[in-house]
């Protein structure tokens, strides 16, 4: 298939970006759209253009760095990560726009590269169990009830990409926090830490500069890995019972 | 003289582990192991390069002692390593199914399963080490499978008849990762780490014989300086994106240990690469990597190709009687469930015959039709519905109605960077941890190991070592002017400015499939000395028309990321030179290398254990030079050899 790409293109953080247009010609519908963007790359590597920066690594939807807004939508009109998407969910002579993620707290780094560090900075505030190596009790010491356990999974399963941020009308990093306090939040081994965990998080996540949230639930429409809604409500609940 | 005239030198062997009874040589080499005082530690600076299992725990481990860590990675965020993206679990002898399992059991099977190539004394360390990786997961949230009990689920993972792999659903790598990356933001976060993210090492710093820093680049400035320290331990994963398909991440390379090797660290048995028989196959010239689908799929599917050439019917309309259980009929007492490399070698040998499946025909069909009948679709959903769904979404195909197309492709490499028991290179102060070694896997990793060697390496193995390093030697600071940083950061500079200037009409990308292509086709499944010829003839070809027709828009000095693979590639080259001189020097087949030329009578791999039952150590003398090979005995006290069989 054939396509016109509208791409953000937007040399550092300091010069103003603009789209551009592109045309691509014989996209397989098999090919996966960062795929689709290598094409584009390679024949602007040999026109001796710059290439389009984005972020990539794994390409099968775990390591969260892959992430652009297509169309409008966070990763894409299919609920997955970027890498993920097939050209099949397009059509012959269709106009595309890529463009980054839009949020104050994700600066762009180059085109469709931005600064994610600030999820890693909330991580740091208290994202973690303190259980220095070596320190660790037997495994079975403490037992973990089942539910409680697919719980803290269902959360943990957050890749890190951001693209609850740049849904987010109000750039919010809520499902995020939440994702993670969640997680350890309702495992014994999280207890001792729960009220400072949250209450450390929350706080940074706020300084980084992410929005407030009014419950819109972009966010979770957005995420690939399905973080539900309800994680936000349980974060809630960790804050105030602090 | 030839590249493949390669000299012996003299011979290496491991002097860190002590002697004695094998189940005391860990705890012997803990108590001899010099300490440094807390209050110094914090005056020593250790560089850890890379951020999956083993360079993350390493860096948090290292921190929490009062070590200065600087740490790098060349992604956005350390969480993103590639250690995420492993499936299946982590193996530890924790004995909880009460099914015979012990350190000892786990330390055999490592071994066996590794081909009698691995060195005892680490393995069993491994196998020792791995009970209490469990317990620290644990204790740092990482949300295990468990019964309803409350307590940790286990399963039998490949082929072993224990059930000792610990897992978390599909997702076992990314929840282990994020244990550590948690662990070690609490360190950055405290400002006992240094963490530089976008950053990749170009080089390594050797000063007075010893590895006293790195030199690396900032991808997003192209800033290209040196740091300095006291140790520096790679963390930086295996080298199978050499063969440019693979199903490592994209951005995964050699470069660092690489680096290393041309400074003087002994670079061993790089010819052991494993072959996942699993995976999604190419669907076009565009694919740009392979992706895996867990092997437990085998248990149920059936896997066939058409009896005849070039059937291209639809699956469906082929007869029963027209399908070619190939590995059933072959392999009647293990059938779909032979190991990992019979299982590809059988599918490449079928689509070599023109009896492949899909697109180019390189494909065999894993039929789950049997199972759906006997079980159930809601029972076949239910076991393997996630997988389904994955293969779905990249293939546009419903495997429950038509059957899964797959292929094998590289997944691991066994090889890496030389080291003893204390995990150090042959540079002293430089350590090597993870798949970027060589140390424990022999020349077959087994299923859910990788996992818990990084992890074993960078929280339990490597601090006691390192402490011993620092504790022995007496180090004056490297100063800021030392002629060999300004040096090495002008040699990685000229680098990059030589790419940039060659201004040709083909692109990195290009060169690498190339490259790929003929590693796969020469140097992968199964290795003939023809072909290994052939392709180290090759190789210098490509390499010269790369530095004759790169082009690489841009400038060093900015965010370049095909600068960044143009430069990966010319590490590429070199090192797949070795992989084909290991290949063919090792004139036997053994683990994850056959050499057709050495095979049972019914087509088994054949060990030569007289004339290769040792490690292959290379020395690095110049690009295109014969290197010199160093040969590590190994001694094997506790298991004894002997020939695998399938039939």
């Amino acid at each position: 298939m054939n396509l016109t790409l509208r791409i953000w293109r937007q040399q550092g953080p300091d010069t103003p970006g603009e789209m551009t247009e592109y045309r691509v010609s014989g996209i397989s519908e098999d090919m996966s759209f960062l795929e689709m963007l290598d094409t584009l790359n390679e024949e602007l590597i040999l026109r001796g253009e710059r290439p389009v920066a984005f972020d990539h690594d794994c390409r099968e939807g775990i390591c969260g760095a892959c992430g652009m807004v297509i169309n409008g939508q966070a990763h894409g009109p299919e609920r997955t990560t970027t890498c993920q998407l097939h050209m099949r969910h397009f059509t012959d002579g269709d106009t595309v726009d890529v463009e980054p993620w839009r949020a104050g707290a994700f600066p762009v780094v180059r085109d469709l590269v931005v600064d994610r560090s600030a999820l890693d900075r909330i991580i740091g505030s208290g994202g973690y169990v303190t259980a220095p190596t070596g320190s660790a009790p037997e495994a079975h010491a403490t037992p973990v009830p089942k539910e409680a356990a697919d719980l803290a999974f269902e959360h943990a399963e957050c890749i890190g990409c951001g693209a609850c941020v740049a849904a987010c009308p109000n750039g919010s990093a809520m499902l995020f926090t939440a994702a993670k306090v969640v997680h350890l939040n309702v495992l014994p081994q999280g207890a001792p830490e729960r009220a400072s965990r949250v209450r450390n998080m929350v706080e940074t996540m706020d300084a980084e500069g992410f929005g407030g949230c009014t419950n819109t639930g972009e966010c979770a429409t957005a995420c690939p890995k399905g973080i539900p809604l309800s994680g936000i409500a349980r974060l809630n609940r960790e804050f105030l019972r602090s | 003289m030839s590249y493949s005239d390669y000299t012996l030198g003299a011979p290496v062997a491991d002097t860190a582990a002590p002697a004695g009874p094998i189940e005391q040589r860990w705890e012997q080499r803990r108590f001899e192991a010099k300490l440094v005082n807390p209050a110094n530690r914090r005056k020593h600076t250790v560089i850890v390069v890379g951020t999956g299992l083993a360079g993350g725990a390493a860096g948090a481990t290292l921190a929490e002692q009062g070590y200065h860590v600087v740490q790098f990675c060349f992604q956005d965020s350390p969480r993103r390593a590639h250690s995420i993206a492993a499936q299946g679990g982590i193996n530890a002898a924790k004995n909880y199914r009460n099914d015979g399992d012990s350190v000892r059991r786990l330390f055999y099977d490592t071994v066996k399963g590794g081909d009698f190539r691995a060195r005892e004394s680490n393995v069993h360390r491994l196998a020792e080490v791995s009970v209490e990786i469990i317990d620290q997961c644990v204790a740092q949230g990482v949300p295990f499978a468990r019964e309803y009990g409350g307590l940790l689920d286990t399963r039998s993972f490949g082929g072993v008849q224990v059930s000792r792999t610990f897992y978390a659903r599909g997702q076992t790598g990314q929840q282990l990762l994020l244990g550590a990356y948690q662990a070690l933001s609490r360190q950055i976060a405290a400002g006992n780490v240094e963490m530089h993210p976008r950053t990749e090492m170009l080089d390594l710093l050797v000063v007075d014989g010893r590895a006293r820093g790195i030199v690396a680049r900032d991808l997003v400035t192209g800033e290209i300086r040196s740091y300095t320290a006291d140790a520096v331990v790679l963390a930086t994963g295996g080298y199978g994106n050499v063969f440019y398909l693979s199903t490592n991440a994209k951005n995964s390379n050699a470069t660092a240990i690489w680096r290393a090797h041309r400074r003087g660290a002994l670079f061993a048995n790089p010819c052991f690469t494993q072959i996942h028989p699993t995976c999604i196959p190419r669907s076009g010239d565009h694919q740009s990597k392979l992706t895996l689908m867990s092997e437990s799929l085998r248990n149920d599917g059936r896997i066939w190709v058409p009896k005849a050439k070039g059937d291209t019917r639809p699956a469906a309309q082929i007869p029963e009687d027209e399908r070619d259980y190939y590995l059933e009929r072959i392999y009647p007492a293990f059938g779909n469930l032979v190991p990992r490399d019979i299982a590809s070698r059988a599918a490449k040998v079928v689509c070599d015959e023109g009896r492949g499946v899909g697109p180019g025909g390189q494909g065999v069909y894993l039929d789950f039709a049997d199972a759906i009948a006997r079980l159930g679709r809601d029972a076949v959903e239910a076991k393997y519905g996630n997988l389904f769904e994955m293969y779905e979404r990249i293939t546009a195909e419903d495997p429950y109605t038509v059957p899964m197309r797959i292929y094998p492709a590289i997944h691991y490499t066994m090889g890496g960077l030389w080291v003893d028991y204390d995990l150090q290179t042959t540079i002293p102060g430089l350590f090597a941890i993870g798949e970027a070694n060589f140390s424990d896997h022999g020349a077959n990793r087994l299923g859910a190991s990788a996992l818990m060697q990084g992890l074993a390496d960078g929280y339990f193995v490597l601090p006691p070592t390192l402490n011993d390093y620092l504790g022995r030697t007496k180090l004056a600071a490297v100063p800021a002017d030392h002629p060999e940083l300004a040096a090495v950061e002008a040699e990685s500079a000229d680098r990059l400015n030589l790419i940039l200037a060659v201004d040709g009409d083909r692109t990195p990308d290009s060169f690498h499939r190339e490259l790929g292509e003929l590693l796969w086709e020469e140097c992968g499944m199964a290795r003939d000395e023809a072909g290994l010829r052939r392709a180290l003839a090759r190789i210098p070809q490509i390499r010269e028309e790369f530095w004759r027709r790169i082009k690489v828009p841009g400038t060093g000095e900015e965010l370049n990321q095909a600068l960044e693979k143009a430069n990966r590639l010319v590490d590429y080259f070199e090192l797949a030179e070795l992989m084909c001189l290991d290949a063919l020097h090792r004139a036997e087949s053994c683990g994850g290398h056959f050499r057709t030329e050495s095979a049972t009578p019914d087509g088994e791999a054949a060990r030569r254990d007289e004339e290769f039952g040792y490690a292959a150590a290379w020395e690095f003398t110049g690009t295109g030079e014969a290197p010199v090979l160093h040969q590590e005995q190994l001694v094997f006290e506790h298991v004894h050899p002997t020939q695998r069989s399938y039939a």
